[in-house]
């Protein structure tokens, strides 16, 4: 039964991965036609913008959620594909544990990245 | 589709032969049979076999899309072999191969042992908790029209390992239940007399269960009786989450009829036979 | 039963993608994983890459005018094509495997019309979506904005 929660919310991080990642798109490749949460206009990636961005709070919430979000999926994702191949029980094993410890590597340098952005953001 | 024709011609059919005593890989090997409009896949093995080579071997019973032996792969689509034309899928050449994602025995003739193996793993019959009913029936379950459409589908699959061959997921992973048993565990989920739900569950919904399907929709356009195997994987992967969601709805039981009352035994109809083995 | 000898005929990592006579859903299902994986890897980079932000104005502004090379520009194309294929199909994807776009189980009577059937103009509709999206997007990424 296990598998029917890991699948469960691999569709649910699929949904939230669509809104966010859907405004993060917005914002960052259609700024010239529409210019959302980009203050300083013209480029998105310009440094001014990414300073007038990380001053919200909602934004660097936005990020971690769409992070671990994206992390959960996509390697929910990638271990689907991997066990088809037909593995052995010791891979299957080793490919949970592997994932699991990726997925909160990654998950905690992000988190930081962007806490650490939004502590620099606000003394700026 | 090649356009068809109606008139006799020569087809040349390439069959993959496999003789476990002699060959350690499968090889081809060409025939040309003279097919007149109308002859199955079948009819111009049986012609091979007759007038050309009694050493090709095939599994077939029936004839008539009914029994599912006759599954094979024809022109690189699963099908059965008695109720495929041959001018319906070719005007020149044909491939005849056994079905893919079973081992060959020999020619023609897959082993569809893990078909049902895997079939028997999802208790495919009606499980109940009331055991006292199950040994001594007091009447009969009733069931609406309704009720019965919502499985009637499912129960027509005929076990000829089609929409196993044609599954993308069991090319790779031979622990898949995969789509002719995932089915059928359906079919006898959603029947209102059965209380094996918690029972199926823990296989179906197991890492190599339900889960592992994508809907590559093979399946469904593969079978040969309109079973629609992708459906009910669906419906089940529905009726999963739901359960996990604390979301399912619980679903009214078959009550029990109970014989009727006041009625008298028309004269004409006789008795049951007496029984033949003794009753405890 | 007597053991004999077998030929395993598991069609392996090519039955994934190369066939037969496959219908169209089927090439769905491959191009969703290939996707998929394409943007998993984008997606593992872009975490190292965006956080270089942490560190200096300079350190961003470096990686970003790398990134900024026509070379890249295309490759972040084909990330965004992925995407809008992946978002595009993943939606169709959640409407069926939660069973709203298969149908209810029915008497099949020949010709059988399967869930195939029932979700295709889902499909079409919503490949036109994709391709539209792709073209939007390629618009903008290929610098046709300026």
């Amino acid at each position: 039964m296990r598998e029917t929660k890991y699948w469960t919310w691999h569709m649910f991080a699929g949904v939230i991965i669509l809104i966010l990642l859907g405004i993060h798109m917005i914002t960052m490749h259609l700024s010239t036609l529409l210019g959302w949460f980009n203050p300083a206009g013209g480029d998105a990636i310009g440094w001014d913008n990414l300073l007038a961005r990380a001053t919200l709070f909602i934004y660097a919430v936005v990020y971690i959620v769409l992070l671990g979000a994206a992390l959960y999926h996509g390697l929910y994702g990638f271990r689907t594909i991997l066990f088809e191949l037909g593995l052995k029980k010791g891979a299957q094993k080793f490919i949970n544990i592997l994932f699991i410890a990726a997925g909160i590597c990654l998950f905690a340098f992000g988190t930081w990245a962007a806490t650490k952005f939004y502590i620099i953001a606000q003394g700026a | 589709m090649a356009k068809k024709i109606h008139k006799e011609t020569d087809i040349v059919f390439h069959i993959r032969r496999y003789n476990p005593e002699l060959d350690s890989k499968p090889l081809w090997k060409k025939y040309t049979v003279h097919v007149e409009p109308g002859m199955t896949v079948l009819d111009g093995l049986h012609q091979i076999r007759e007038t050309q080579d009694a050493s090709l071997s095939l599994r077939y019973s029936c004839r008539m899309g009914v029994c599912g032996s006759c599954g094979m792969l024809l022109n690189g689509r699963p099908s059965l072999a008695c109720n495929t034309q041959i001018l319906d899928i070719t005007t020149k050449v044909l491939t005849v191969a056994s079905l893919p994602n079973f081992d060959i025995i020999k020619d023609l003739v897959p082993d569809l042992t893990p078909l049902f193996e895997k079939h028997i793993s999802t208790s495919p019959h009606i499980v109940r908790n009331d055991a006292d009913e199950m040994l001594n029936p007091t009447g009969e379950f009733y069931q609406t029209p309704e009720e019965l459409t919502r499985y009637l589908q499912f129960t027509y699959c005929i076990k000829c390992g089609l929409c196993m061959s044609a599954c993308p997921t069991l090319a790779t992973d031979p622990e898949y239940i995969g789509s002719q048993a995932l089915p059928q565990a359906y079919r006898y989920n959603v029947d209102t007399r059965d209380d094996g739900f918690n029972l199926r569950k823990k296989i179906v919904g197991s890492t190599h269960g339900v889960f592992r399907c994508h809907y590559a929709g093979e399946c469904s356009n593969v079978c040969p009786k309109g079973v629609d195997p992708a459906r009910a994987i669906q419906l089940m992967k529905r009726e999963l989450v739901l359960d996990y969601l604390k979301l399912k709805k619980h679903r009214a039981k078959s009550h029990i009829c109970s014989k009727p009352e006041g009625v008298e035994r028309i004269p004409e109809i006789p008795e049951a036979p007496p029984f033949t083995v003794e009753q405890k | 039963m007597a053991e004999y000898k077998k030929y395993s005929n598991r069609l392996g990592i090519t039955g994934w993608l190369a066939g037969g006579r496959w219908g169209i859903e089927r090439y769905l299902y491959s191009l969703h994983r290939i996707t998929g994986l394409g943007i998993l890897l984008y997606f593992i980079l872009h975490i190292f890459v965006t956080s270089s932000r942490v560190f200096s104005m300079d350190a961003w502004e470096k990686w970003m005018g790398f990134f900024g090379s026509p070379i890249f520009k295309f490759g972040e194309f084909l990330v965004f094509v992925a995407f809008a294929f992946h978002a595009v199909n993943g939606i169709r994807l959640f409407l069926i495997e939660l069973g709203f776009a298969v149908g209810k189980a029915e008497e099949p009577i020949y010709p059988y019309k399967s869930s195939l059937n029932t979700q295709r103009p889902l499909m079409v509709v919503l490949m036109i979506v994709a391709i539209v999206l792709i073209a939007a997007g390629g618009y903008e990424f290929l610098g046709l904005t300026h």
